[in-house]
């Protein structure tokens, strides 16, 4: 599913971000252009981590910035930023992939959120991720 | 032995969580499951015990809840010897 819903349109790679907030921003983009998710959607993710904090890193120098449905999600999808420098967060975390998720509802992302844990499991993958520059190196990891 | 994954919307990041807590808990051959749920609910839900990222864990600590931090939600080594430290090795 990651692989069918990743699609080049979905990814993209890029130097830096100045910021956090500006990174959740760039990575949503291609979400918000095709339809998947609305301004709003953005806009909570950011407020998410503002209230909480950096839950979303996931694991050193990943992150998944995700709301919830009834923030703005028109239908499921995922999109995903790479940025060469470290992007970060409060307490020390940082980011350099960032998976942007919007779900539909409770369970139909599920699948979707298996198959990254899967991914993010495997050590020598997550080096090949972080170290990725185009979408080709990225398909050989899905 | 019933566990809350937490986080803040209690879909992404704690689901993840939760997954693996659970074949932790298999491994380890800890009775029992591992649930995921939001913040602000897991605040009032009773568990033996929680477990999520510091800073969430910070907010749900309310000096009752038995909370158990985790940075890297994605590695089982990492939740399997947080799991030993306060779990296996407190009982």
């Amino acid at each position: 599913m990651l692989r069918s819903r990743l699609t080049g349109e979905m990814v993209q790679f890029i130097p830096r971000a100045k910021n956090w907030e500006e990174a959740i921003r760039m990575a949503s983009e291609p979400l918000l252009k095709h339809g998947y998710i609305e301004a709003g959607y953005v806009d909570a993710m950011i407020s998410n981590v503002k209230e909480l904090g950096p839950y979303i890193v996931l694991m050193p120098r990943v992150a998944m910035p995700h709301a919830r449905p009834e923030d703005g999600v028109r239908k499921m999808g995922i999109s995903l930023l790479i940025t060469e420098d470290a992007v970060l967060f409060e307490g020390g975390k940082s980011a350099n992939a960032f998976f942007v998720v919007a779900a539909e509802d409770a369970t139909s992302h599920l699948t979707l959120l298996q198959e990254i844990s899967d991914l993010l499991s495997d050590e020598e993958k997550i080096t090949k991720l972080l170290g990725a520059g185009t979408y080709e190196d990225l398909l050989n990891l899905l | 032995m019933k566990l809350l994954a937490v986080c803040g919307n209690g879909l992404g990041t704690s689901f993840m969580l939760s997954l693996n807590v659970n074949k932790a808990m298999k491994e380890l051959g800890i009775d029992g499951d591992c649930k995921n749920m939001d913040l602000a609910s897991a605040k009032t839900e009773s568990a033996d015990y929680y477990i999520g990222s510091p800073e969430i864990m910070e907010q749900l600590e309310d000096g009752r809840k038995k909370v158990i931090p985790v940075v890297n939600m994605v590695s089982l080594n990492e939740i399997k010897e947080q799991l030993r430290k306060h779990i296996l090795e407190v009982e």
